[in-house]
């Protein structure tokens, strides 16, 4: 996505906020709560975890001050848009004894946020896919979609856990933003490059009053996007998709199914697993009945139950179900992977299982496993 | 004519019955749905049975309570255990593995008066239960939901899953990965509506195991990463310890000391 180009010295951030603002959003940015990174409102760049970094690696993830004075040189909050697009619970309708069948409205409030990571953009058009693209769309999905103004920033660093690099998913954001930062350290001070990513983008860039960018500032963030991307040491291998195919009855799956403790976690931190239930709930009267749509997941032994019990009994038959869906059969369903290297399911693992290094066992190119294991 | 329920107490603290009466906003509505048939903590009045719904709160940890239970299970329709007494033995559980003696000439300048049974267990073990709901207390939410479900003759919709799906559904970050703090959650089944992690503490297994925990890997793993042993035993052995996945995790370990 081309368009023009600026810069915006750190000292004047507050000032995109300002325009935000009179353009009518509600701002959201990663915010600094009870030693974590969440997504969140936010009123200006005082709110943002500024100097902050996460020490983040398999099961453990720390915030410690970091040895500049960065808005972003952190990585990822715990969650990434989905909870904004897709809530955790969402009320689909409600009925009555007249039995009218009532859809509350969508509260898709104008919100831009500040800080979306290129992994999580695309992570963003890969559910779109899913819920939004199909012949199906989930109108409540697109309407909060569509309300999102996104203001991604290019990573300056990388966590351990990421590896969007080999997913094709980053550093550097390329589509899917309004507006992409980059925030630049150099002889000319502490700077951000601002690039439209679209009209909407555009509209609140022509608003603000900035100098334009130059080559060596768009230089300076290339640099920093290709030096990010080099330094990522995790990675799922070229082969995974044609791998797992041929891998049903890998030993691998049994050796998983004793380390994974099935709670979950993995399946709500990632960015694109959409599985719901549907639950519906009736007030004590019983004069009002609701439909209730509420995050699910695969690793929950209830999740295939049908008529007659479970099908993925064994925990290792519900974790191979979720790598093959996310590295093999999304690509057959939707053209793509539905893992984006973002690395949460890695960090918030609380035994810090691994994706990348269970995919590496199960390769039959199996390279060596990076840092294996709970660190 | 209204459904009859009655509320039942054996060996526990009352706090179960005191969630159905903490119930408030529902209560009066309930009320007018159900006849309370039998409620010594909330009134005298002790209508005969059968029951349609009993609602079962404490442990059997006596002799009498052995008849007793027997007696609540013939005159109910339907039973329904409530909290870690019922469901689990509840931490007068703890009991169960040790010299029963001992800890009786521990606590009671006069043990001889006492007629208890060496072990607290759960209804279940006893007689045949129809629902149980977990918690130490249960959850209003949950305890309201069961009673509308009965009486609506539908399934109840509670959690069958872990209390890290509460934390996450709620966007709590989990304290073991961001502090090491120990937390059996991933172990536990959810409902409590994420209660402890929400104010920074790790969830201690109020609700009892969820379906098949892996609770070695969890225990192994807030060990390896600096919890004393002693402290993730206490963690399992607390208010659910007697629930079969947790006391075998409590012998892994090495047992009680």
């Amino acid at each position: 996505m081309e368009g023009t180009s600026k810069i915006l010295p750190a000292e004047r951030f507050d000032v995109l906020f300002e325009v935000l603002k009179k353009q009518g959003f509600d701002i959201w940015g990663v915010h600094e709560k009870d030693d974590a990174l969440t997504l969140a409102p936010i009123d200006g760049p005082a709110d943002l975890p500024r100097g902050r970094i996460d020490d983040t690696g398999p099961g453990k993830m720390r915030l410690i001050d970091g040895s500049r004075d960065a808005y972003f040189d952190h990585t990822l909050p715990m969650q990434g848009l989905k909870r904004l697009v897709y809530p955790p619970q969402d009320k689909v309708f409600e009925t009555g004894e007249d039995y009218m069948f009532t859809e509350p409205p969508v509260d898709a409030k104008p919100i831009a946020v500040i800080g979306a990571r290129s992994c999580d953009l695309v992570a963003l058009e890969t559910l779109a896919d899913v819920l939004e693209n199909g012949p199906y769309p989930d109108h409540r999905f697109a309407e909060r979609r569509q309300a999102l103004c996104l203001v991604a920033v290019n990573c300056t660093r990388a966590a351990k856990t990421c590896f969007c690099t080999s997913m094709n998913s980053g550093p550097r954001a390329e589509s899917g933003y309004d507006l992409a930062l980059t925030e630049l350290f150099n002889s000319d001070g502490h700077r951000f490059l601002i690039e439209a990513g679209g009209e909407r983008g555009q509209a609140v860039l022509d608003a603000m009053s900035v100098d334009e960018a130059t080559d060596k500032d768009r230089h300076a963030a290339n640099i920093i996007s290709s030096t990010v991307a080099a330094s990522m040491t995790r990675s799922i291998p070229d082969d995974a998709r044609e791998t797992l195919k041929s891998s049903y009855d890998h030993p691998q799956w049994s050796d998983i199914g004793e380390r994974c403790m099935d709670c979950a976690n993995c399946t709500l931190v990632c960015p694109t697993c959409f599985c719901s239930t549907i639950e519906d709930r009736s007030s004590l009267d019983g004069s009002i009945a609701e439909r209730w749509r509420r995050w699910d997941s695969c690793f929950i032994r209830d999740f295939s139950y049908i008529h007659g019990g479970v099908v993925r009994k064994e925990t290792a038959s519900r974790y191979r179900q979720w790598m093959t869906h996310k590295l093999t059969h999304w690509h057959d369903q939707f053209g793509r992977s539905g893992c984006v290297g973002c690395g949460r399911c890695i960090a918030w693992c609380p035994v810090g299982i691994d994706i990348t290094a269970e995919i590496r066992a199960i390769s039959k190119t199996g390279e060596a496993v990076v840092e294996a294991g709970v660190s | 004519m209204k459904p009859k329920l009655a509320v039942w107490k054996f060996s526990s603290c009352d706090g179960c019955q005191l969630t159905l009466l903490d119930c408030e906003d529902e209560l009066l509505a309930l009320a007018e749905r159900v006849e309370i048939a039998y409620f010594l903590e909330a009134t005298r009045t002790q209508l005969d049975g059968p029951y349609d719904v009993s609602l079962v709160e404490g442990s059997i940890s006596t002799p009498d309570e052995v008849e007793r239970i027997k007696d609540v299970r013939a005159d109910s329709k339907m039973l329904v255990s409530i909290g870690a007494c019922a469901t689990a033995g509840g931490f007068q559980a703890l009991r169960n593995t040790r010299d029963h003696a001992e800890l009786q000439k521990t606590v009671y300048a006069h043990p001889e008066y006492l007629d208890a049974l060496d072990t607290s267990t759960p209804i279940s073990d006893h007689v045949k239960v129809d629902f149980e709901l977990r918690g130490c207390p249960i959850d209003k939410a949950q305890l309201v939901e069961v009673l509308l479900a009965v009486l609506k003759g539908r399934a109840p919709v509670i959690a069958n899953y872990s209390q890290c799906v509460e934390c996450k559904m709620s966007g709590t970050p989990c304290i073991v990965v961001t502090r090491g703090t120990p937390c059996i959650g991933p172990a536990t089944k959810g409902g409590c509506g994420n209660l402890c992690p929400t104010v920074g503490r790790g969830c201690y297994g109020c609700f009892g195991p969820k379906d098949k925990p892996n609770t070695a890997v969890l225990a192994d793993q807030l060990i390896t990463s600096g919890t004393e042993k002693r402290v993730v035993k206490d963690l399992f052995a607390g208010y659910t310890g007697g629930a079969p996945a947790f006391a075998d995790e409590i012998q892994r370990l090495g047992g009680e000391q």
